[in-house]
């Protein structure tokens, strides 16, 4: 009498499990970069696919820094954040003071756990008195929704929603005027506006990740194809390329920028209890403000300033030589460890041979005298290694007018 | 908004008795106290109220087993009207259909209604427990270890712990380590056979938690009963004359004495906090008071929540703080009576006892299962007391007033509180009714406080008499959060000292000490 019920594998079920089928996510760029990529050269960023270098990492390079190059931001995690208590609730989350942030206006903030921490740092957009985007590099959904509790707003993560284009180096500026995009010109640095794009609307910001003149766009995923063509044509003639993550990371490295888990582990990473860093210990210092309201991780952090417990320094070197000091252990007259280079270069607009490192206080902190990096070159299967001297310099490594120039120059 | 003129060195919100403690000793330092109580009456869950026209009972708690030694010495409670004796001494009874086992003195003593084989078992395990829960006395008294900032007078503290554990001896001290998070049920399977002893014990390990004997680390329960003493002997129990409000009446006086301000009817709607640091309360009647410490004496959660506001502490702390499990699941039965009921079996000593309905172990299980999904057992076990028996001056003449603390009763009851509260009281009726046949005619009046009237009548969120589930991982370091364990919290100037704090509830006062001593002992 009884009739079981036949169980039938779900296709809808099935379907969502197929995720896995893929092994990094596209942008919705992808098309576009897919046929530029010719050396296949690709990695993951935060489950995407994206480009180390898409033809050739040197002329990349120098395209940010001698034309306008498009670089692919839409893996970077974006968050909405909207409503009465928006502006209250990112003044407790972040470090810097966002009653300050105007609206229409960027800027590059930090946030901590409890314990004073680095969770990440980013760039926090205010689009109007009540919404913003937050930015960064790691996903910290749960850490934000639980620190809404009793605010009035709403969070939401937006990473896929929205694309992202990075038009960076002297040209740009005049790209976006060529383009269409009346007003630009207007924009100063840290200034964002919204301007009309293919039946909608693609916000602008005088903002980026070179120390170059240049810009960030974002725009609805189904809107970007369109934006990405509308660029590429208008910069043709003023030498518009897209890159790749190697040849932005070395102009980063000369504007002495950070990345979370390159320079610094980010709290929630670090496995190892003195691997965190508070902001003091990375160079963000500047953000913190004792007197604005409370902020998470403010107790720890004037504690730490208190008591004197910072115990790391991240510093910007300068090494003589040329060759790049990638990973190299800072030595104190040549014999005593007390750090270690993060990123390295030969910078070919300083003309230095550049790095930032983070060095046990009181080295680069109030010694820094007789400071040395040992490199090993490989030549040839072996190593040569190099003592060389290095100094503390102050970054920026390279400062470049245009950044800021008003208007913005027509190269 | 008015601001006082006066400016306090200490103002403890919450007159429960732990607040009364931790004011009076406060005060006996010198300090000048203000205490805000919201309700017109101190006392809390401790105190003794009228519930029907000429009867009156202790509110949540019934019975004292646990007031901290120091807490009577430092407050001089004696010359305050406390006084405990050792004729004051009830019995448990645990009551059964096989007829009943009777617990004379500090927690069976003597052991009357077993075999003669079953005394000698209970013996051993009794003198076992006692001295287990010796050893962890320390631990679940004083304010808990700071693992990280240990200071000399801990480390001694700690070192004498290990020796407590190296005079056990070898086999015993391994004994203890193996016991330790085991579930009673087990462990009482294992020394004993008598089924209403076990379950008696199954019972006091887990009343006022969210556990059956069965679960795991139920056995702590009993711990936490058996290192709580009265009158010296540890695992004793009196009612108190008066109700435990005459307990509280006893702090109270202390607290006067030492020159504690009291205020009734003054609600605290928020405290004021300035860089990090608390530096007064605001009332709900708008009134700005100012004091160099802050003392919450009531719900951790309540205080961090809703008088600081999360916006004023950091968002993993505010995590820790929503996440403390406070979910009450014992309701409280008040009866009057017309006459004394008569239970079966059970002696003129024995009414005058603690009586239990825990036939067995597997009946404390199976009547926590429904629990786990909120529901009750239609057999809910529960502790009877007749605290007019002990004090007729609770009652009308020749009346009778039963307390009861039933379990289990979950706060989120699947069906609400409004439709389940008359079905409770049935099937409780129907369990005394087995037990003392005919007390059901002589009712004149029931009140049943569920956790949800305890939540609300009491401030206990939850109606959690522990302010917080009193399990393994909400205890010592990890109470009422890990990382704030010793009455501080991340404002400067903010301290608890409610039962939600270490180590816990019932009428111990050690939470109220032990935050006053910390603040005490803090460097000015």
């Amino acid at each position: 009498m009884n009739r079981h019920a036949t169980i039938e594998p779900s296709t809808a079920r099935l379907a969502a499990q197929s995720h896995f089928r893929t092994l990094r996510l596209g942008t919705p760029f992808q098309p576009r970069i897919d046929a530029l990529g010719l050396k296949q050269d690709w990695y993951n960023w935060a489950g995407y696919r994206a480009p180390h270098s898409l033809w050739d990492e040197e002329l990349e390079y120098f395209a940010i820094r001698s034309q306008a190059a498009l670089f692919d931001i839409s893996p970077m995690t974006k968050y909405r954040i909207e409503g009465p208590d928006a502006e209250a609730y990112l003044d407790r989350v972040t470090l810097r003071d966002v009653t300050k942030l105007k609206p229409g206006r960027v800027h590059y903030t930090a946030w901590c756990d409890d314990d004073g921490f680095v969770l990440d740092d980013g760039t926090l957009f205010r689009l109007s008195p009540t919404r913003f985007r937050l930015c960064s590099q790691e996903r910290h959904l749960p850490w934000l929704l639980d620190s809404a509790f009793r605010y009035d707003v709403t969070v939401e993560e937006e990473t896929e929603a929205v694309a992202g284009l990075a038009l960076q180096g002297p040209t740009s500026f005049a790209i976006l005027r060529d383009a269409g995009f009346a007003g630009v010109e207007r924009l100063k640095i840290f200034n964002l506006a919204e301007f009309a794009h293919d039946g909608g609307t693609v916000t602008i910001s005088r903002t980026g990740f070179t120390g170059d003149l240049g810009y960030e766009l974002f725009v609805p995923a189904h809107k970007a194809l369109s934006l990405w063509d509308r660029l590429i044509a208008a910069g043709e003639l003023r030498g518009i390329r897209a890159i790749g993550y190697t040849a932005l990371n070395r102009a980063r490295l000369e504007a002495g920028l950070i990345v979370a888990n390159a320079d610094f582990t980010a709290a929630e990473h670090a496995i190892r209890a003195d691997r965190l860093r508070m902001p003091d210990e990375i160079g963000l210092g500047f953000m913190i403000d004792p007197d604005k309201g409370h902020f998470n991780g403010r107790r720890a952090i004037l504690e730490a300033r208190a008591r004197k417990k910072l115990r790391h320094v991240l510093v910007g070197l300068e090494i003589e030589g040329n060759i790049p000091a990638e990973h190299a252990i800072v030595y104190y007259r040549k014999s005593q460890e007390v750090g270690l280079v993060s990123a390295a270069m030969w910078s070919p607009m300083a003309k230095r041979n550049i790095a930032l490192a983070s060095l046990q206080r009181p080295y680069g902190d109030t010694i820094v005298d007789d400071l040395w990096v040992e490199i090993y070159a490989m030549r040839e299967l072996q190593y040569q290694k190099l003592m060389k001297k290095a100094k503390v310099v102050p970054r920026p490594f390279i400062k470049l007018d245009r950044r800021t120039a008003n208007p913005p120059a027509d190269f | 908004m008015t601001s006082s003129e006066l400016n306090w060195d200490a103002i403890v919100i919450g007159g429960g008795h732990n607040g009364l403690v931790a004011a009076g000793t406060l005060a006996k330092s010198g300090r000048k106290v203000l205490l805000l109580e919201a309700g017109n009456e101190v006392g809390g869950a401790a105190r003794t109220e009228e519930f029907a026209p000429g009867f009156r009972v202790s509110a949540v708690a019934h019975l004292l087993n646990r007031l901290h030694p120091d807490v009577v010495k430092t407050l001089e409670l004696e010359r305050h009207g406390l006084t405990i004796e050792r004729g004051d001494f009830v019995p448990s009874v645990a009551l059964s259909k096989d007829g009943p086992l009777v617990l004379h003195g500090a927690y069976g003593e003597v052991l009357i209604g077993a075999s003669p084989s079953e005394q000698a078992a209970w013996k051993q395990l009794r003198a076992q427990l006692l001295r287990y829960a010796g050893v962890l006395k320390p631990f679940l008294s004083r304010r808990p270890p700071d693992l990280g900032n240990m200071s000399l007078a801990e480390m001694t503290g700690l070192g004498r712990t290990a020796l407590a554990l190296k005079r056990l001896g070898k086999e015993d001290m391994r004994d203890f380590l193996r016991v330790l998070l085991m579930n009673v049920y087990d462990l009482l399977d294992e020394q004993l056979s008598d089924d209403r002893l076990k379950g008696l014990l199954a019972f006091d390990a887990t009343l006022g938690s969210h556990l059956g004997p069965r679960s795991p680390t139920s056995l702590l329960g009993l711990y936490y009963r058996l290192a709580g003493e009265i009158g010296g002997l540890a695992g004793a129990q009196v009612q108190p004359k008066g109700g435990m409000g005459a307990v509280v009446a006893a702090i109270r006086a202390a607290a006067e004495k030492a020159g504690v301000s009291i205020r009734h009817a003054s609600p605290v709607a928020r405290v004021i906090v300035e860089k990090g640091r608390a530096v007064g309360v605001v009332t709900q009647n708008g009134e700005t008071l100012r004091a160099k410490t802050v003392i919450s004496a009531i719900n951790p959660a309540t205080t961090i929540l809703d008088l600081v506001g999360p916006r004023e502490v950091d968002t993993g702390f505010v995590r820790k703080v929503r996440n403390v499990r406070m979910k009450g699941d014992a309701a409280k039965l008040h009866l009057a009576l017309d006459r004394p009921p008569q239970f079966s079996g059970v002696d003129a000593a024995g009414h005058k006892g603690r009586l239990v309905i825990a036939p067995s172990p597997d009946h404390v299980e199976r009547a926590f299962n429904p629990s786990k999904y909120g529901a009750f057992s239609p057999e809910p076990v529960m502790e009877i007391t007749l605290p007019s028996l002990v004090d007729p001056s609770l009652v009308p003449s020749g009346a009778c007033v039963l307390s009861a603390v039933v379990q289990y009763a979950p706060y989120a009851l699947k069906e609400g509180w409004t439709a389940g509260k008359p079905l409770l009281l049935k099937a409780i009726m129907a369990q005394l009714e087995v037990y003392a046949p005919g007390i059901g005619a002589t009712v004149r009046h029931a009140e049943l406080l569920t956790p949800a009237d305890i939540e609300a009548r009491y401030r206990m969120p939850g109606g959690h008499w522990h302010h917080g589930e009193l399990q393994a991982d909400q205890m010592l370091m990890s109470r009422p959060v890990s990382g704030w364990s010793d009455y501080d919290t991340p404002l400067e100037g903010l301290f608890l000292a409610g039962a939600g704090s270490h180590p816990g509830g019932g009428v111990s006062g050690a939470p109220g000490l032990n935050a006053a001593r910390r603040i005490i002992a803090m460097r000015a």
